[in-house]
């Protein structure tokens, strides 16, 4: 590992001066569970971190104007155990608890999470299918990134240098919406999605398909939205032959990479089947 | 390359001392401080040996830097009471107890927060915590004899 100077800002407004100061050698430092693995294996050799856990205003979760915000410093554990997660939609809170193990949950915090970009990850897929959008802050001003804009590739991110992501914001649901989290693992229970699927639909009193999001983790370079399979839910009920023709336009949405976890084919027929179970459950 | 001065308690021991900035948790506890019972097997997060308490949870120290436990108090194997120790050596919790310091202080972690934990929480929490040998019965069945014994 390369040595680095660490600095700990008590302050958001310190952070970003100093963060400004080196954009390019310069990373910020949330939980460390990614950003310790790279740096050990020397894949990112940065002269300067920046610590961000004295800033206390970026753990905060709330709804502190009708919408649920979720600050980029709360950890997968206070996520998952938090009271306004869990009213907002009980999937989001499984969705935290699904990440690897209590040790990283513990450690790892939202903000890292969408940082670090990795397409398998959980917690993007299901607050992309509840409308999430980021608010990063640099120096020069604030930004609002609907999530589907934040992830540009592979371990890729739409965030400036200098940019700190503040919190995610989730819009209030459509009534009576229900929402699930489906996470496929083959392997082990602490893995990665193979697959993972998110789906949120709301009806109306007759049954027919008012509101439907249907985002998928591991099927592509970013996490993914299946607009043409949501497109095809609403106005009908739903019934068998709606979620199997919305479970087969979601798998064909999908570009997915192989790895030890399957082959693209394999994935992609995945990506069908637990779409499908996720419709099912929330039809 | 940056020195810092850091101040915490280890088993209820205050510890005042300076590191460099990319001095690994699990390394300071090792070398400067002599406690070898925080192993380091995967160091990526995986394997669980490196478990210590921050605060009453379980955390990998191969995945911190020693400055982020500022002003916390840690927990390592050594400062465990003997009730979880006696109950793996009765109902076979190890073998060849390369993963054991790790699965102590996770079900001590464990034990702390939620001391009626159910086995599937038990499960849940020893999930991070690899062992090749017993097949992880002899773990859970320890955990919960430690649970029914408080
Ligand atoms: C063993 C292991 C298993 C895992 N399994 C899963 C899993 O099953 N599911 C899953 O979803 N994830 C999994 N992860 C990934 C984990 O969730 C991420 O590593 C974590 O969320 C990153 O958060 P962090 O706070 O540790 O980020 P850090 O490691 O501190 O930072 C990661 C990146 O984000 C940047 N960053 C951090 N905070 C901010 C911010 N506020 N603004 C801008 N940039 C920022 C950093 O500069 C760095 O580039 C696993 C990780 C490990 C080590
Ligand atoms: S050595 Fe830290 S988890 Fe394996
Ligand atoms: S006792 Fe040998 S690895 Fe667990």
């Amino acid at each position: 590992m390369r040595p680095f100077d660490y600095l700990e800002p008590e302050t958001l407004d310190e952070a970003l001066v100093r963060l400004a100061d080196d954009p390019d050698d310069a990373v910020v430092m949330a939980g460390g569970t990614s950003l310790v693995i790279l740096m050990k294996q020397d894949l990112i050799r940065p002269a300067r971190v920046i610590g961000l856990r004295r800033i206390g205003e970026l753990r905060a979760i709330g709804t502190p104007e009708g919408n649920l915000s979720l600050g980029a410093l709360a950890t997968h554990g206070a996520l998952a155990r938090s009271q306004p997660v869990r009213a907002h939609a009980a999937a989001l809170a499984s969705t935290f608890a699904a990440v690897a193990t209590v040790r990283i949950r513990e450690q790892a915090t939202l903000g890292g999470n969408l940082a670090h970009a990795d397409p398998a990850q959980d917690p993007p897929v299901t607050l992309l299918a509840l409308d999430g959008v980021a608010v990063a802050r640099s120096r020069f001003g604030e930004r609002r990134i609907p999530l589907d804009a934040l992830f540009a590739d592979l371990f890729e991110t739409s965030l400036e240098p200098g940019e700190i992501l503040l919190r995610v914001e989730l819009p209030p649901l459509p009534a009576g919406a229900r929402a699930t989290y489906q996470k496929f693992l083959p392997r082990t229970l602490d893995d990665y999605a193979t697959v993972s699927v998110a789906a949120v639909v709301a009806t109306d009193a007759s049954g027919v398909c008012t509101h439907a999001r249907i985002a998928l983790g591991g099927a592509g370079p970013v996490p993914l939205r299946a607009r043409e399979a949501e497109r095809s839910l609403v106005g009908h009920r739903l019934e068998d032959a709606a979620i199997r023709g919305a479970a087969a336009l979601a798998a064909a949405a999908t570009d997915p990479i192989a790895d030890l976890r399957g082959s693209a084919a394999y994935k992609r027929a995945m990506a069908g089947v637990w779409t499908e179970r996720a419709l099912r459950e929330v039809a | 390359m940056s020195a810092h001065r850091i101040r915490f308690t280890l088993n209820g021991a205050a510890v005042d001392t300076t590191v460099p900035a990319e001095r690994l948790l699990v390394d300071l506890l090792r070398y400067d401080l002599g406690k070898t019972g925080t192993k380091d097997g995967c160091s990526i997060g995986v394997c669980g040996l490196c478990t210590v308490q921050i605060d009453g949870m379980p955390f990998s120290s191969c995945l911190l830097f020693a400055t982020q436990v500022n002003g916390t108090a840690v927990r390592t194997v050594e400062g465990l009471s003997s009730l979880l120790q006696e109950a793996f050596t009765l109902e076979g919790g190890f073998q060849c107890g390369i993963c054991t310091s790790g699965q102590l202080v996770a079900a001590d972690a464990l034990l702390r927060a939620k001391p009626d934990a159910t086995d599937a929480e038990i499960a849940d929490w020893q999930m991070g915590n690899l062992c090749r040998c017993t097949g992880y019965y002899g773990i859970a069945r320890a955990i919960a004899r430690a649970r029914d014994a408080r």
